[in-house]
């Protein structure tokens, strides 16, 4: 981090008045778009290695067959903090760094539109992440009902869910705080001549998903604090006796949680649509279908979560919408995938880094999404509900998806941001090692899954142990793989050849004209796009 | 660009305020846990994390309406402050569907399937699924709360209400300060009538219709709904008090008053989810 431009000499015309905190009150009272990113990116990848570690703590007690290391309980935890700190800790937070870092560079912005809530936004991240993992030390342990909290579990358990739920209260209001900032800024702030239909892919994917976040994260706080009242003061939303009913809680859960789903993979597809026509070094094919199919899964999502409850017990009408609904959305993915692989089409392709990632992720995304579409069939999810079928499909989103593509926008746009070209010999190295550890980890589990392993339990039949051996195997060569990216960013940070302004001979767009690494400031008088 | 001097857009200095919220927070949160949980120490965190969280909300309002009537923000930080209320206001409509959505759930779906047949003949042997309904685990006789007494006195009192706040609104815009601060003085008056009918509710109910929070989920829905809804009654009503308090000062001219715009953007958004309480809670 020490090695963002603190000069002021950038900034013409900029009334600041040059006190500006130093040390770590500077980053603790910033209000620049590009400190507070950079916050987001550091804090996303601590949970990241927080969440990492208790997914080794999961495989290593599946290695072999058995109880070997943890109380069922404790393993019980495991699955539900790994989940939490990853959706909640790891990838949303690095999504909103990067939207913090490059959405004003991109449509000619100064800063966000709310530079003093962005801070807040932020640095209400650390005190959720704070009761998250206080949990674990509290009586009776960390939460043990799944990330999903599902009743009657969740009302069940002691304190350490009063802790859980108090910090998604605060996550959310980060959330909402932060969509409102994107959303103000990417409507209020773009440079002159930056029309809609002008703007980066990624600065609409941010956009939709924002706005998916404002929709649908107090919908998630209204779940949790039916769980607080039923736990603590007599309510019976979950209680059939009283009236209520537990499946209550999983369709309101569903319905923040399959947009929730997208919130995390629409910015994802957004960077890919940056990456690919750089490296192709052509124009992203049907930008305005992209942006379209966008806008088309975003409110597919609020109209098929049931189909993550197709065991729980609905009239078959439900069941046969929310199917067919489910599959609906594989057009709008698949309009992006062509467009992404008609991008390629006899473009003149290199491969550094980022395009490596990027083009691994389309193939092992696809791969992700024909696995939901296999799930979203009701009769085959009837078998392989609550398998590690499903674990390996949103895996395959999750970390090939999501994390994929967080990586890939690193290695982009991490020149602009230091001024150094990171190691290509270590990105790549990255790179390999990802890929293929994360298909030694998660591929076996569709074989797992298919042949009726269940999640979230401790222990399985003899027949299952090869597999998850491989599995196991493959997840402590996929953790470790990590440091790689560590050591790679760190070098990149401290020194290394210098970036030039375009950094890449085939980018495009408003962040590629300031200097590498940008200034402080930037565009404080709006460029002017034509 | 025209402006020789002034900024294109207002961007504020580094600020302490931020980091004292979130230790609220962390102290409010952990605190209300503990509390819950019979911890000794929670009730004082609770405390002072809300005692820290007045200090932030002072200071950071206090330094936003210096920098606003320092004319430190022009017409497009004012853009930016509509386009953040509306969606503001959108995101507390969707934390008010997960209630209704709940309401109607249960009324639709879950206390009639308790009554469906496998249910009856199973598990709850002669249970009824009229509504109001407690469930069938519910033995004590409570009486519902009815729409035609207090309630229907109380939407009068929020839709005059949302009629006195136009009527001082064009006090403002028309340059009439008497008639502006007469009607936001009538408004929180009426607003503060409302919540003493509403507490005055809430006593009744407890004491005389053995109506509880605990009377299964027709008490749950019924007073978690109205609940959210007078605390947002509240937050609004005091958020009109400061801005009556900036109108004695002397703030606001008739094109720069969006603080004023926000606060009653948000009253007629409480006055609208009091409608469709007034409906589905209390009437049908």
């Amino acid at each position: 981090m020490s090695s963002i431009s603190h000069d002021h000499a950038h900034g013409h015309g900029h009334d600041d008045h040059g006190h500006h905190p130093t040390g770590l009150m500077r980053w603790i009272t910033t209000t620049n778009h590009k400190d507070i990113g950079t916050m987001y990116l550091i804090f996303a990848f601590t949970m990241f290695i927080v969440g990492g570690l208790l997914a080794w703590g999961i495989r290593a007690e599946l290695m072999y067959p058995g109880m070997q290391l943890w109380d069922p309980e404790r393993f019980n935890s495991f699955t539900t903090m790994h989940g939490l700190i990853m959706v909640f800790g790891a990838i949303m937070p690095a999504f909103v760094g990067f939207a913090n870092w490059q959405i004003p560079l991109m449509i000619g912005a100064s800063d966000m539109a709310f530079a003093r809530m962005n801070n807040w936004s932020f640095w209400l991240l650390p005190v959720a992440a704070i009761l998250l993992v206080t949990s674990f030390f509290l009586p009776g342990g960390a939460p043990a009902a799944g990330w999903t909290l599902y009743a009657p579990l969740s009302v069940q358990q002691g304190m350490s869910m009063d802790f859980t739920i108090f910090a998604i209260h605060i996550m959310g209001a980060s959330s909402i705080m932060g969509s409102i900032n994107i959303i103000v800024t990417i409507l209020n702030m773009r440079a002159p001549g930056m029309t809609l239909m002008k703007m980066p892919l990624f600065v609409w994917t941010w956009l939709i998903t924002a706005y998916l976040l404002i929709a649908v994260m107090p919908v998630l706080a209204g779940a949790v604090t039916m769980i607080l009242t039923d736990r603590h003061f007599g309510t019976s939303f979950f209680n059939a006796a009283g009236g209520g009913d537990p499946v209550l809680y999983q369709h309101v859960f569903c319905f923040f949680g399959h947009p929730e789903v997208y919130i995390m993979i629409l910015p994802a597809f957004g960077i890919i649509s940056q990456i690919i026509p750089t490296f192709a070094r052509k124009p992203l094919f049907g930008y305005a279908s992209m942006v379209y199919a966008t806008a088309s899964i975003a409110i597919l999502s609020f109209i098929v979560w049931a189909h993550h409850m197709f065991v729980v017990g609905m009239p078959a009408a439900g069941l046969l919408f929310f199917m067919y609904a489910t599959m609906l959305i594989a057009v709008p993915t698949g309009v992006k995938v062509f467009n992404w692989v008609a991008t390629m089409w006899r473009g003149s392709m290199t491969f550094e880094t980022p395009m490596l990632f990027a083009v691994g992720f389309i193939f092992v995304f696809t791969m992700g999404g024909f696995t939901g579409l296999i799930c979203a069939i009701m009769p085959i999810d009837i078998q392989i509900q609550d398998t590690y079928y499903v674990v390996a499909h949103f895996h395959y989103v999750l970390v090939a998806g999501s994390l994929f593509a967080l990586f890939a926008g690193t290695y982009y746009w991490l020149p602009k941001w230091t001024g150094h070209m990171y190691s290509e010999t270590l990105g790549k190295l990255h790179f390999w090692a990802s890929i293929i550890f994360f298909n030694i980890t998660f591929f076996p589990m569709h074989f797992l899954g298919l042949a009726g392993m269940p999640r979230r339990i401790p222990d399985y039949a003899t027949q299952f142990a090869d597999f998850n051996f491989i599995a196991s195997i493959g997840a402590f060569g996929f953790g470790l793989s990590q440091l790689i990216f560590l050591i790679a960013v760190v070098k990149c940070a401290k020194g290394g050849p210098k970036a030039t302004a375009q950094v890449w001979e085939g980018a495009d767009g408003l962040e590629w004209t300031v200097p590498s690494p940008a200034p402080y400031h930037t565009f404080e008088e709006p460029p002017h796009v034509k | 660009m025209s402006q020789s001097h002034a900024p294109y857009y207002f961007v504020p200095e580094p600020s302490r305020y931020p980091i004292f919220g979130s230790v609220a927070l962390l102290l409010m949160g952990m605190g209300a846990a503990c509390w819950m949980n019979g911890v000794n120490a929670g009730p004082y965190m609770v405390a002072g994390g809300f005692a820290i969280l007045i200090y932030m909300l002072f200071g950071w309002f206090g330094q936003v309406v210096g920098e606003s009537e320092g004319g430190k923000y022009n017409q497009r930080v004012d853009v930016s402050f509509r386009w953040s209320m509306g969606w503001f206001i959108f995101s507390e409509v969707m934390f008010f569907a997960a209630f209704f959505g709940a309401l109607f759930y249960v009324r639709v779906l879950s206390v009639p399937d308790l009554a469906g047949l496998e249910s009856r003949t199973l598990l709850w042997n002669g249970f009824t699924p009229a509504w109001p309904s407690a469930g069938p685990g519910f033995s004590e006789a409570f009486t519902p709360m009815g729409a035609w007494g207090i309630p229907a006195i109380n939407t009068l009192l929020l839709l005059t209400s949302g009629a006195t706040l136009t009527w001082a609104h064009w006090g403002l815009v028309n340059g009439n300060r008497g008639q502006l601060k007469l009607g936001l003085l009538l408004t929180i008056l009426l607003g503060a009538v409302f919540l003493c009918l509403q507490v005055y509710e809430y006593v009744h109910a407890y004491h005389e219709l053995n109506l509880k929070l605990t009377t299964g989920i027709y008490g749950s829905t019924f007073f978690m709904l109205t609940g959210f809804h007078g605390f947002h009654v509240t937050l609004g009503a005091t958020m009109l008090i400061v801005i009556l308090c900036r109108v004695m000062r002397g703030h606001f001219t008739a094109d720069h008053h969006f603080a004023f715009e926000a606060v009653a953007w948000y009253w007629h958004f409480v006055d609208v989810v009091w409608l469709g309480l007034f409906v589905v809670v209390y009437w049908l």
